[in-house]
């Protein structure tokens, strides 16, 4: 009878038994998708609200006021007594209370820490003098078209794949290892001929088995629903991701090398994982961190893979414009992999 | 011939025990042994020392020849020629029995044909179901052929047949009759007395790490020069020195008011006891009698009984 080998008939298995796990399916397939659409419906672009002014009702400016700001699209009006507007100023739901007094002067109350706030303050300037007849001395033409993959969504999705790739490679290899030796299945195939190369390899195969799928399908979903472009070459973005995915089983093997218990092993992917999803820019872009955390950050596996995807989706980059984060992937990779597997144990 | 096991001098220590302490045994190729002992005599980590999963603190292991440890080339050897059943493996529950066969097929050079191997377990109404839907049985069936899938010389069954019930027992003894039969060579650890006195040529009686008593079935009980065994309460004291004079009687314990003799025949004892009961005026309350079993080495070995 021809049978496969040990390598296939183990990869086989592997793939059969995580198409027949539900739980496996909903977090690869459809909770990164879910995360898209919420984080896509709540960020998308929409025309910047107007700067909301206040000017306070029953004094003598009350109704100059009124005629020069009731008018202006560029603001939203809030007209109350003084009481109640400061009370709204103070909550942040006005972001500037204009004041005119009987010598023509006017005051500017607003919160300077607040960007609308600052902005809100220059809106109101300007309306304000040009109704009194201030004339620009230089002409402005404004160009306002925006390249594509700017939008939020543009910057979120990449960063979705690159999450996805970890989060499937961390749980489906090293959760999965350590499930097989607590159950001592895989101290029953200590006992066959099967090498532990072979054995480590099944896990990795298999889950790039399932590497184009899961990319296929953001990248699909991304262009279907929100209309996202992949600007660089796929198979470039293909080539990246099967290395941030090989990166990443290199860490899950060595999580599970000797740990016994999935209470432990969830632990040690769980303080991996969270602190990446945070620190590497996943949602929000990472160089809001405080400058020194910034080479720190840069050599996270997961930023190295969120900067290489969104290079090549949204700037069209080449091989060369990412060669540093492919350098940090593979070196990553190679050395957690390599530590792995010497301190493997079958038990 | 070579023989299938050998251990020399083998000794496996813990830091907080000696688990197996200077062990020697031979299994013979061909033969079924059984070793025999309570939990914690060290059965498992003796197996699992020939099996290759544990490491031994001295001595030495070879199967069928080939030393554990000497080169990967030999370990793998030794690898493709048993068959292992360990005391507790889940198998992966999302495949099917006829999957789980195939995967471990594939870890052998040659191997046997999935649907002969699920016919000689009995699980041919299973074998499209998922290994997580089969009864305890079924699922040690399954371990059994997974053991079998490599077509090893020997086999390695840890309490095969521990927590299944009888009828899940006997089909177990059966497929490991039928490997017997077709020359296969068996080691097998066990602490039912009735599974060693149905599968084992000989058996192996371990207790504390050590083989303390290794023969036939046969000639353990024999040894003990009891045909049968006498266990009654009475309701006040009998000396031991009056129970050693009554005809047939080679060898008497109490335990409070309870007394077990070992004797030639009951029929020649019973009468003189129930005699010397009168005499003195005690009432015998409660009286059994069975044929000496390996229980009944075991005991007289070791001074427990092999389910304690």
């Amino acid at each position: 009878m021809t049978r496969k080998s040990p390598l296939l008939q183990l990869v086989h298995a592997r793939v059969l038994v995580f198409l027949r796990e539900p739980a496996t399916l909903f977090w690869v397939f459809l909770f990164p998708v879910i995360l898209a659409l919420v984080l896509g419906m709540a960020f998308r672009d929409r025309p910047p609200e107007p700067p909301r002014i206040g000017v306070v009702t029953g004094i003598a400016s009350s109704a100059t006021l009124h005629d020069i700001y009731a008018k202006s699209a560029r603001v939203h009006l809030a007209e109350a007594p003084a009481e109640e507007l400061q009370r709204k100023l103070d909550k942040g739901a006005i972001d500037v209370i204009v004041g005119l007094d009987e010598a023509g002067a006017a005051t500017y109350h607003f919160d300077p820490q607040r960007a609308e706030a600052r902005l809100a303050r220059l809106v109101v300037d300007e309306e304000l003098q040009r109704h009194y007849g201030r004339a620009d001395p230089v002409t402005i033409s404004e160009r306002t078209e925006m390249p594509r993959g700017a939008r939020y969504i543009d910057f979120l999705l990449p960063g979705l794949i690159a999450m996805n790739l970890m989060g499937s490679a961390l749980w489906g290899v090293g959760y999965g290892m350590v499930a097989e030796r607590s159950k001592k299945l895989m101290r029953r195939f200590a006992t066959t001929p099967l090498s532990r190369t072979q054995f480590i390899a099944s896990y990795i195969i298999s889950r790039l088995a399932f590497l184009a799928l899961e990319v296929a399908f953001l990248i699909g979903f991304g262009a279907l629903v929100f209309d996202v472009e992949v600007q660089g070459n796929v198979g470039l973005l293909m080539l990246v991701a099967l290395l941030g995915v090989m990166c990443f089983t290199g860490f899950a093997v060595l999580c599970a090398s000797r740990t016994a218990s999935v209470e432990v092993v969830s632990g040690f992917v769980n303080a991996l994982t969270l602190p990446m999803w945070l620190l590497s820019g996943t949602f929000f872009s990472y160089e809001r961190f405080p400058e020194v955390l910034q080479p720190i950050i840069r050599v996270l596996p997961l930023t190295a893979l969120n900067d290489a995807l969104r290079a090549i989706t949204n700037d069209g980059a080449g091989v060369a414009a990412i060669a540093p984060q492919l350098a940090i992937l593979a070196g990553w990779g190679t050395v957690t992999f390599v530590i792995g597997v010497r301190l493997f144990r079958w038990k | 011939m070579t023989a299938a096991i050998e251990c020399r001098a083998l000794v496996k220590r813990y830091p907080d025990i000696v688990a197996v302490d200077g062990l020697d045994l031979v299994v013979h190729t061909g033969e079924c042994l059984a070793v025999l002992g309570p939990n914690g005599a060290g059965k498992t980590t003796t197996v699992e020392m020939i099996e290759g999963l544990t490491a031994a603190t001295s001595g030495e292991i070879r199967v069928f020849g080939v030393a554990w440890g000497a080169s990967a080339a030999g370990d793998r050897q030794i690898r493709s020629s048993i068959g292992v059943a360990l005391q507790e493996t889940r198998f992966q529950e999302r495949l099917t029995v006829s999957e789980t066969i195939e995967l471990f097929a594939s870890f052998f050079g040659e191997s046997r044909p999935t649907a002969e191997l699920v016919a000689l377990v009995g699980l041919e109404a299973k074998q499209s179901g998922r290994v997580g839907k089969l009864s305890g049985g079924q699922l040690q069936r399954l371990a059994l052929a997974c053991a079998l899938v490599g077509k090893p010389r020997l086999v390695c069954l840890d309490e095969p047949t521990t927590g299944l019930d009888p009828q899940s027992r006997r089909q177990i003894w059966d497929i490991v009759s039928r490997f017997k039969a077709d020359g296969g060579t068996v080691l097998l650890t066990t602490h039912y007395m009735e599974e060693a006195a149905q599968l084992a040529d000989r058996v192996a009686i371990m207790n504390r790490g050590k083989i303390i008593a290794l023969d036939t079935p046969a000639a353990l009980v024999a040894s003990l020069a009891a045909e049968d065994i006498v266990d009654f309460t009475s309701d006040r004291p009998f000396t031991n020195e009056r129970l050693l004079t009554l005809p047939g009687v080679s060898g008497a314990t109490a335990d409070g008011l309870k007394y077990r003799l070992q004797v030639k025949a009951v029929a020649d004892t019973l009468p003189a006891l129930f005699a010397a009961a009168s005499e003195s005026g005690v009432h015998i309350v409660t009286l059994g009698t069975h044929q000496a079993t390996l229980e009944d080495v075991f005991v007289h070995h070791t001074g427990r009984g092999l389910q304690d």
